[in-house]
């Protein structure tokens, strides 16, 4: 395996062991997506309380890729102010998971913030 | 066969993919392309190019006499009986289309039956589909048995329940997932007892095996010509002479008609009448020249080697813990294509850690999602292999997934 692997040891550890991987029991905000092109199913809930995510949890099945960014990011998000999450942009997701712009993996990076950015609209 | 001397032909297998030799294993979706078919495209563009038909002109003349030539070079490549049966579209879909749009539509009323297999690429659904909704048809579907071979005591129920109201069968010859190979005579034989027609869906065979249409008795026979080392953009249709002669065009305009008044038009002979508009003639040279290059070897020993090469893989993932291969496990009746599934690891991921080391596979549902659905199997990972494929390659393949694998479970 090079270094330049998408599967770096922090992903696998992800993917292996999600964090934050349930269903909410107190959620007042939930939103689901999937990618077509991989059949990825992601559902993320969130309990908001002032505008600060108190709790946060996904739900899904998928790649290595999409559960380790969700995981990731949920660890990421929690206590924050959905102003700060608004604000968070694709490059950075990349760059969390080590992953180059053209890869043809983007859009598994990218669907758990895409559906984080979706249930706070909700 | 000397395998160096048949890589040599074809120059992309020397490129490096993630800083790895490429291994590519994706050939059921489409095969790389010899120096010889490369040259004669080229050759045509730097030498002849000129449109077709109807030109006085020398290099109009030359044109011509080479686009006439490669529908004889197909014929004979699947020996028909006349260069005429051979109709050039641009890939295996559009010749179903065809089918579908002109035979279908014209000889087909209410209540009549139309008969796929649940082993069918989208292409041999999807025209089928669209026609029986339009024209009020019955689509029926031979099932796929657990031993990937179609239910052929369904097929005998369809007849005898439908008889002459049976007018197609369409049906795949070599499956682009299972790598099942089908009894088309047995099939022709069925079909033809209640009068009805055989489309045979050659797109998966062609490149693997020795394919005659007078000896599979098909009616209609489509293939793509970049699954066979030809240039993307051309596909073939065969159909027999008295078929293709009482069928109605489909594509109308330039080159398929031999008088335009304001009031109408007559139809050009076939093949003319179905290849309206300037045709793809360096495509089709290029797929002349391309199966050209492939009649230097015999079938038998083409299909021996990837014989092997199907053992290799199969027996050195088969084993793994939680492996599934949808497909036989045997390599009688069947091609180098291998589709398979491992717990708890999507295709998506295997594919990308192979692509890091080289290899290309492919993953999804390869355009038959009723046949993973029939399976309950979810996506597959697919490899498939070429005329140029090593076993070094193929034992490449099967170590290269184990340390996967490990690595992901």
């Amino acid at each position: 395996m090079t270094n330049s692997s998408l599967y770096k040891k922090n992903i696998l550890e992800h993917y292996k062991k999600p964090r934050n991987f349930s269903k909410l029991q107190n959620y007042n905000k939930k939103a689901s997506l999937s990618n077509i092109t991989c059949g990825d199913e992601m559902e993320v809930f969130l309990n908001i309380q002032e505008g600060i995510i108190k709790e946060v949890s996904f739900q899904g099945t998928g790649c290595a890729i999409s559960l380790a960014a969700m995981s990731m990011l949920s660890e990421r998000v929690k206590g924050k102010h959905i102003k700060e999450i608004s604000k968070i942009q694709d490059q950075e997701i990349l760059d969390m998971l080590g992953m180059e712009k053209e890869t043809p993996r983007i859009n598994c990076g990218l669907l758990g913030v895409q559906t984080l950015r979706k249930a706070i609209a909700s | 066969m000397d395998i160096e001397k048949i890589r040599e032909q074809f120059p992309i297998l020397k490129k490096e993919v993630n800083n790895k030799p490429l291994v590519y294993l994706d050939n059921a979706a489409t095969t790389q392309k010899p120096l010889v078919m490369l040259d004669e495209i080229q050759k045509y563009y730097k030498e002849t190019n000129a449109n077709v038909h109807r030109g006085i002109h020398t290099l109009s003349h030359e044109s011509t006499k080479a686009w006439e030539g490669t529908h004889e070079k197909i014929a004979e490549f699947l020996n028909a009986e006349n260069a005429e049966e051979i109709i050039f579209t641009k890939n295996a879909t559009e010749s179903l289309n065809l089918v579908a749009n002109t035979y279908g539509r014209q000889f087909l009323n209410e209540g009549d039956v139309i008969v796929i297999s649940e082993m069918e690429h989208h292409s041999n659904i999807v025209p089928w589909q669209q026609l029986a909704k339009e024209k009020k048809l019955k689509l029926e579907w031979i099932p796929v048995l657990d031993n990937f071979k179609l239910d052929l005591n369904y097929l005998d129920y369809l007849l005898r329940k439908y008889k002459e109201r049976l007018k197609i069968l369409s049906i795949v010859h070599v499956s682009n997932v299972l790598g099942t190979v089908n009894d088309i005579p047995l099939l022709a034989k069925k079909i033809h007892s209640v009068g009805g027609v055989l489309c045979l869906d050659a797109s998966q065979s062609v490149p693997h095996m020795e394919v005659d249409v007078q000896k599979l008795d098909c009616d209609f026979l489509v293939f793509s010509g970049h699954k066979v080392y030809g240039p993307m953009g051309i596909g073939v249709l065969y159909g027999k002479k008295e078929l293709l002669e009482k069928m109605n065009p489909w594509i109308t305009g330039g080159d398929m008609v031999n008088k335009v008044t304001k009031n109408g038009a007559r139809w050009a002979d076939i093949p003319e009448k179905f290849e309206a508009g300037t045709p793809n003639v360096a495509g089709a040279i290029g797929l002349a020249a391309s199966i050209n290059c492939l009649k230097k070897y015999n079938w038998k020993q083409i299909s021996e080697r990837e014989k092997e090469l199907t053992q290799i893989v199969l027996s050195g993932i088969s084993t793994i813990c939680d492996l599934e291969v949808l497909g036989s496990l045997s390599t009688k009746e069947r091609v180098g294509v291998i589709s398979f599934k491992i717990k708890d690891m999507h295709p998506h991921d295997i594919a990308t850690l192979l692509d890091e080391r080289g290899i290309a596979v492919r993953t999804g549902f390869h355009c038959c999602e009723p046949l993973h659905e029939r399976f309950n199997f979810g996506p597959s990972t697919r490899v498939s292999f070429g005329i140029y494929n090593t076993q070094e390659e193929a034992r490449y393949f099967v170590n290269s997934f184990k340390a996967i694998a490990n690595k992901m479970l």
